[in-house]
């Protein structure tokens, strides 16, 4: 392991969360197309700094930067890490972060079309699953001996079912469905995560490495349910106004973001449970 | 394939992305879009015989309360307004009237061409809000959107029948002039850097329209005579119908009426 190269995959990560506050912010302040060219932002690098040009153009300068941090990230991965199967999720975090740009380009220049919208919230949190896979999957603590065995259908579920619920949450912001599915989807997380946690604390509750995520998973859950309503309160109080007002923007992006933690750490435990699973009968950490 | 290959191939579709959709703004498509087919000649109206209609729009009831525009952010635009500025739904008008309704013959001139309006109607951004809140606009007349504001903007109608355009202007730029193909009541104007200015446009194939304003009257001249449909479409309120029978030279009255709370 090499220590310099997981602290910055964690960076990467943490970059990318930030990015999906930035895209957040551009969505709730309806400055989606305050730029109307892409990739240049009024024919320059520099567009003037008024308005919601400020979250359309700061969304940019964001993702570039993360786009670089994984540039370096992939580099640095094919040079030091041993595991292929790491060196390849590399690639295909920089496929996934080329093609994010492109989507986001196609937003803008056909003037929002909902399903690239949705496609490009859906692929900004794949691409921020990959970052935090490779963080966890850099650090010392993954390569080290771990007892016991884990099933890791239930999590991987559980899993999906955040991300089908994320999706349906951009499909929600970018008018695609009405708020039914995503309540339903509510309910459906909420029972798996329940389930995912009753599991862990009745058969692993010695495992720290898996009650850790399952306990942050079920509190990020009962924050995500009352961000949900109290996003939904907001906006419908709002909905008169004459513009985004900032209480209500920043409870939807605190509702954007809280999603995709949730899903980060669905992704942790199950990246746990399928190690345990793949070690189980092995005495050494995989290597490769 | 090698892990060196595979990096290098991945940069350069990178480098490919990033340098290959560069060229700044959307162009405009140069073809327009094929406008309805005129079809015939023109209707010439007989000054003699032609006839007009006048009246009102009352509004009854309670007015939503002004909603206020937060332009604290915005130094560009609050400057530009010496007391509070208000978003302009509903301008109830102090003799009981509505301003801002949209008021068309919606039907009776099937089959009739009009003479091809020859001046561009005006849209302006002033101190971050569009003057006139509504504007009527006749198929293939020039719109013409300027931008008398020390602030940048961006025009963006989002409309369901035409083709949806979103343009920059810079301050006090050249004006923006575009037309419209199809007719289409209403088509909501947004620009996206400052969300709260809206405006709406309606677009008629022929010049009976009208706008209410301050007095909330209104009145179209020169109709064949006939039997028409008459629609007022308000923002908030919605449309309301109604039929009239124009005789030669005649002058009819008409009054619309929407309640608020």
């Amino acid at each position: 392991m090499h220590r310099g190269l997981h602290r910055y995959a964690v960076f990467t990560a943490c970059a990318t969360f930030c990015l999906i506050i930035a895209g957040a912010l551009v969505t709730s302040n309806e400055a989606g197309l305050a730029v109307p060219d892409w990739p240049l932002s009024y024919g320059s690098l520099t567009p003037p700094w008024v308005g919601n040009i400020r979250y359309e153009h700061g969304h940019r300068m964001v993702a570039t930067f993360v786009g670089m941090l994984t540039i370096g990230l992939v580099y640095w991965l094919w040079r030091r890490e041993e595991r292929r199967w790491v060196r390849r999720l590399g690639f295909i975090a920089l496929g996934a972060v080329i093609a994010q740009g492109v989507l986001g380009g196609i937003t803008v220049l056909f003037l929002l079309p909902t399903l690239v919208s949705v496609g490009h919230a859906c692929l900004a949190q794949t691409f921020f699953c990959i970052t935090v896979t490779l963080a966890l999957v850099t650090s010392e603590r993954w390569n080290q001996p771990l007892e016991g065995s884990s099933p890791w259908t239930l999590p991987a579920l559980t899993t999906l079912s955040i991300f089908l619920q994320l999706a349906m949450g951009a499909a929600l912001r970018h008018k695609g469905f009405g708020i039914i599915p995503h309540l339903i989807g509510a309910g459906v997380v909420t029972v798996m995560v329940m389930a995912t946690l009753y599991r862990v604390l009745s058969r692993h509750s010695t495992q720290r490495a898996l009650v850790q995520p399952a306990a942050i998973l079920a509190v990020l859950l009962v924050a995500q349910l009352l961000l949900g309503a109290g996003s939904y309160i907001v906006r419908e109080a709002t909905r008169d106004a004459a513009q985004p007002l900032p209480f209500m923007v920043w409870t939807t992006v605190a509702h954007v973001a809280t999603g995709a933690l949730t899903l980060a750490c669905s992704v942790w435990l199950t990246l746990v449970c399928w190690l345990l699973h793949r070690r189980e009968g092995q005495a050494v950490p995989i290597a490769a | 394939m090698t892990y060196q290959k595979m990096f290098t191939a991945a940069a350069i579709a990178a480098l490919l992305v990033a340098a290959g959709c560069g060229g700044g703004e959307k162009k405009e498509e140069a073809a327009k879009e094929a406008a309805p087919a005129a079809g015939g000649p023109v209707t010439k109206v007989d000054p003699a015989t032609a006839a007009t209609i006048t009246g009102k729009v009352s509004f009854a009831g309670k007015a939503p309360a002004k909603r206020p525009i937060l332009m604290d952010a915005e130094p560009d635009c609050k400057g530009l307004h010496a007391t509070p500025a208000y978003v302009e739904e509903v301008v109830a008008n102090a003799n009981g009237t509505l301003a801002n309704v949209f008021v068309y013959v919606k039907a009776g001139l099937e089959g009739k061409n009009f003479e091809p309006a020859s001046t561009p109607v005006m849209l302006d951004q002033q101190g971050c809000i569009y003057k006139p809140h509504v504007i009527g606009v006749r198929i293939g007349q020039k719109l013409s959107v300027s931008n008398s504001d020390p602030t940048t903007h961006n025009v963006h109608p989002m409309p369901k029948a035409n083709r949806e355009w979103n343009q920059s202007q810079p301050p006090k730029g050249q004006p923006i002039e575009k037309e419209f193909a199809r007719p289409e009541v209403m088509i909501a104007v947004k620009c996206n850097v400052h969300p709260w200015m809206r405006s709406y446009i309606g677009v008629v194939e022929h010049p009976f329209y009208a706008v209410t304003g301050d007095t909330g009257a209104f009145e179209i001249k020169g109709l064949p005579p006939g039997d028409y449909t008459l629609e007022a479409w308000h923002e908030k309120f919605g449309t309301a119908e109604q039929k009239v029978t124009l005789a030669t030279s005649a002058t009819q009255t008409v009054e619309f009426s929407f309640k608020g709370e």
